[in-house]
């Protein structure tokens, strides 16, 4: 079926109205050349009714956390969201409406954003923020970008700890530009403070840390942060916004821009996406920030309204001397996680944060406990942890599913890590003693 | 009338939503955690009860114009029926709660999706292979250029410039800096198309690519395409197509026959992924088949009759982002496609194109197609015989003998209940407004569109003030933009810290 209201008879009537008896008289502009012989070879159209089934079927093949219990994390995580999240963003006001060019039919769209800056400032104690970013991985990337663009040094540090893909999207950003990325390695699960001081040098950019890192250690952020600033670089931080109810804020640490991923604030894995990435950083840096910023104003009546702002940072204006590429961004997840975080409050979250470290290193003392099984590093933990397995752990997680289980990362997916026998478990406010049991029983069978 | 902030709304003590209390035994947080990383002064998030924030929202959303509601005509943006089915598949459990890090094993059915659609995109690009990692438009010209340059890097020479006309999109150049080309742009001619005379004169052995909508952002046709394929590819660059206006060649011609080499396709406007106020979109990449093996990793892939990621990919050029793409947006897309089927893909193109030149042709007495001659300011009728595609840019610099401008009459429209076009792009049309009606809109729905442009064309010559001072109707008047531009006024906690 199509969406196209007009029949053969309104067709016509417009066809008269601009006297042209056919659509093929609009198309005589595109040579026959290239014109498509036939049509497309897609497969047949369908009903809503049959897309409704065909569809159904296919999420069916898929073992999702609403059928299994998922220790599954590594930068996405199956966190609560309450349902007036989706029936409020869901709405046709929010869902489908664009970019708000026309400021005075798009309040909605843009106190929503303002509100949301407001909370990204307060959950990383930074001075501004912008709308969002794709994701946690090109936030990162982005923030590698202004570092190199704020200091005219050409050089950037990684922690290896930094969650894998963060890396690589550093990496691929930095290629086009020049932009040398340099990632330290991690053995003990964070980064030496030491190692990273012998590393930075006059060149250096800025060093990109994440606290919990990839393997849900917390660094040795003052120590880290002394080092940086000691040789003149921007302290980078990736931070799980969940985390930041118990956990210092990047802005009393000291860091110069804060980045992450959104999604643990009231989005769906959804496989990957769309979630959103947040930005901020000290008030010095506004100007070179990526991506929508709104601002607070009044109209001609004095009443007070939101508006699209700083936009000569922007590609619709600079063109070419952008600050970033940034046009569609992730807008509606960024409402929903200012939804998410107005719901939870100030309480909620710190609650939300605290349920996550009981249930975590509940898991965690259980599971050490099983012969064979141990941590692998002696560090702090936030919600996730790198357990050493007696067997594969692409091997457990194979077998556990079949009781049910999302057992975890194998960490072998990311040979750049070097860690044999790792697998990286999540444990959420979401997951139960009587899942956490379970988990552990079946780890057991390893033993 | 207007809304309090959320944070006005705070009351201590409220609560919006419940959580359970620990089932597992409980410790302190200073036995989890050092003392140093213990958050000192907790974030100033609010206090609100789960019925504040749903009227707050709710109350929020009103002040929003939407395409559910009337026409939304902004020019290059498509913004068209989103159906409501595609909504409802993406939010099938199986999908929603499907996490990315889970073995393929258990992503049976978000895998093949992955590569029904990227097989789909391919066939209708009539290109070899499909990314569906980038999160947007720009992100996929982004990720197209990276992969030019990746091309040309194994070639033994990166080359060094993007040539662009100049009426591209502003994400065109800004993504060619951030690859590290530069940008060389070249004047549109006095059709409204690209001088391919001047193209051939300013290609060379350091031309990366050439990065053309088509149709281009005046809503015409590039007819010489095969020439200007031709003149890139003797020269050793790639074709690159900028997908934006995808929507008016479905089943008619694809970028791949045209000799486009990448293009880059909007989930968010030709396949009705809703847009969200500004996103979530999507941007996947087509490419031609000696360019695949530059793609991002990691790639959706069949062995037999499993799904699997392949992360193999010697060549790519790598992430440009986490994860395997924004899934959820690649569902709605999966669902449009099938809906529509071939011939439906075709229809929609067919009626695009069929209502942007009802409009045109009905509107041009009063708001005309020209072009800006390049170098002067010298205005050049698009002859009414020419026909726009799926839309089409107007000017109204007759309107400036009134003192009024393009952005009074976006605002007025408002006022009439309607969405403005979009105004002031591309930048070689003087006073302009893209008109983009999409095939979504009934013919009755655009008849009161025209209507309305031409009852507010007659309010110019009668009433000019009223159309300066618009919108009259809104629940805010024009704000004041310059006054917004400041640190203080990007958020409350940084308005705050500084009044302390």
């Amino acid at each position: 079926m199509t969406y196209i209201p007009n029949t053969d008879a309104d067709r016509q009537a417009m066809m008269e109205a601009i006297g042209i008896g056919s659509v093929e008289e609009l198309l005589t502009v595109i040579p026959t050349g290239v014109r498509l012989d036939g049509a497309l070879d897609l497969p047949p159209a369908l009903s809503e009714l049959e897309l409704h089934d065909t569809m159904g079927e296919m999420a069916a093949r898929n073992g999702s956390a609403d059928r299994m219990a998922s220790f599954v994390g590594g930068g996405m995580y199956d966190h609560f969201v309450p349902s007036a999240i989706g029936h409020l963003a869901g709405r046709s006001e929010f869902l489908t409406s664009y970019t708000p060019y026309q400021p005075e039919v798009s309040q909605g769209t843009l106190q929503g954003i303002y509100e949301f800056q407001t909370m990204i400032c307060e959950l990383t104690g930074l001075d501004v923020a912008n709308a969002s970013m794709y994701d946690g991985a090109s936030a990162t990337a982005e923030a590698a970008m202004l570092a190199r663009s704020a200091t005219r040094r050409d050089r950037v540090i990684l922690a290896g700890s930094v969650h894998p893909h963060y890396i690589e999207t550093v990496r691929t950003y930095a290629h086009g530009p020049g932009i040398s990325v340099e990632t330290l390695p991690c053995p003990n699960g964070t980064l030496d403070p030491d190692l990273l001081e012998s590393a930075l040098d006059d060149d250096t950019a800025c060093v990109i840390v994440q606290h919990p890192n990839f393997f849900g250690c917390l660094e040795s952020m003052r120590d880290l942060e002394r080092v940086v600033h000691g040789a003149g670089a921007l302290l980078v931080m990736a931070v799980d916004p969940i985390s930041l109810g118990v956990i210092e804020s990047p802005g009393a640490y000291g860091a110069d821009i804060a980045v992450g991923e959104g999604q643990s604030m009231g989005n769906q894995v959804s496989y990957g996406g769309p979630a959103l990435g947040f930005f901020a950083a000290r008030d010095r840096f506004v100007r070179r920030m990526p991506g929508r910023i709104a601002g607070q104003t009044v109209d001609q009546e004095n009443r007070r309204g939101f508006v699209l702002t700083l936009q000569a940072r922007e590609q619709h204006i600079r063109r070419d001397k952008a600050t970033s590429n940034i046009c569609t961004s992730q807008q509606l997840n960024a409402l929903m996680a200012t939804i998410y975080l107005s719901l939870i409050g100030k309480e909620g979250l710190k609650q939300v944060a605290e349920l996550c470290l009981h249930k975590s290193h509940y898991a965690a003392e259980r599971i050490a406990d099983l012969p064979g099984f141990e941590l692998a590093f002696d560090r702090p933990f936030f919600k996730e942890f790198v357990v050493r397995t007696p067997a594969a752990p692409g091997e457990i997680v194979t077998r556990l599913a079949d009781d049910g289980l999302l057992t975890g990362i194998d960490l072998r997916r990311f040979p750049s890590l070097e860690i044999e026998n790792g697998l990286l478990i999540a444990v959420t406010e979401r997951r139960t003693r009587a899942q956490i049991d379970r988990l552990v029983e079946a780890l057991g069978k390893f033993s | 009338m207007s809304e309090p902030l959320i944070f006005e709304l705070s009351s201590p003590g409220r609560r919006g939503v419940s959580l359970p209390t620990p089932d597992v035994p409980v410790r302190p947080v200073s036995s989890y955690l050092p003392d140093a990383d213990l958050r000192g002064t907790p974030p100033g998030l609010p206090e609100v009860s789960e019925v504040d924030v749903v009227r707050h929202y709710t109350r929020l959303s009103t002040l929003n114009y939407h395409p559910d509601r009337a026409m939304y005509p902004l020019g290059s943006c498509t913004i068209k029926h989103n159906p409501k089915v595609n909504e409802d598949m993406a939010a099938l459990p199986g999908f929603a709660r499907l996490h990315p890090m889970q073995q393929d094993e258990t992503c049976q059915g978000g895998l093949q999706l992955m590569y029904e659609l990227s097989r789909d995109l391919a066939e209708i690009a009539g290109l070899e292979g499909v990314t569906l990692q980038p999160a947007a438009g720009a992100h996929g010209e982004l990720t197209g250029l990276m992969v030019m340059r990746a091309y040309h890097e194994a070639r033994g020479h990166a080359r060094r410039k993007v040539i662009i006309p100049d009426s591209a999109h502003g994400t065109n150049p800004a993504s060619v800096t951030l690859v590290g080309y530069e940008t060389v742009q070249i004047p549109t001619n006095a059709h409204g198309l690209v001088d391919t005379g001047r193209l051939a004169e300013l290609i060379d052995e350091e031309t990366a690519a050439f990065m053309l909508t088509n149709p281009n952002t005046l809503g015409l046709f590039e007819s010489e395409i095969r020439t200007i394929a031709d003149i890139v590819h003797d020269a050793g660059a790639l074709l690159y197509m900028d997908g934006a206006n995808l929507n008016a060649v479905l089943g008619i011609t694809r970028p791949g026959d045209m000799g486009f080499d990448v293009v880059h396709f909007n989930l968010h406007k030709t396949f009705s992924t809703p847009h969200g106020g500004g996103g979530p979109g999507a941007g996947p990449v087509g490419v031609r088949s000696d360019l695949v093996r530059f793609l991002p990793t990691p790639v959706p892939v069949k062995d037999g009759d499993a799904y699997r990621f392949d992360y193999d990919r010697p060549d790519s050029i790598g992430r440009v982002r986490g994860f395997g793409g924004s899934f959820g947006m690649m569902v709605r897309a999966y669902a449009y496609i099938r809906a529509n089927g071939p011939d439906g893909l075709r229809q929609v193109s067919e009626n695009a194109i069929l209502n942007a030149n009802y409009i045109m042709r009905r509107l041009e007495k009063h708001y005309p197609r020209t072009v800006l001659v390049h170098g002067t300011q010298k205005e050049t009728p698009i002859p009414a015989e020419v026909p726009c595609q799926h839309e089409f840019v107007a000017s109204g610099t007759r309107f400036r003998a009134h003192g009024v401008r393009m952005l009074d009459i976006a605002k007025r429209l408002l006022d009439y209940g309607f969405y403005a076009p979009t105004i002031y792009f591309p930048l070689i049309v003087p006073e302009a407004a893209m008109v983009e009606p999409t095939e979504t809109e009934s013919k009755e729905s655009i008849d009161r569109f025209i209507d309305a442009m031409t009852a507010i064309a007659e309010e110019v010559e009668n009433d000019p003030e009223l159309v300066r001072n618009a919108p009259h109707t809104t629940p805010v008047g024009r704000l004041d933009e310059a006054r917004a531009a400041h640190p203080k006024t990007l958020n409350l906690r940084y308005e705050k810290s500084l009044a302390e």
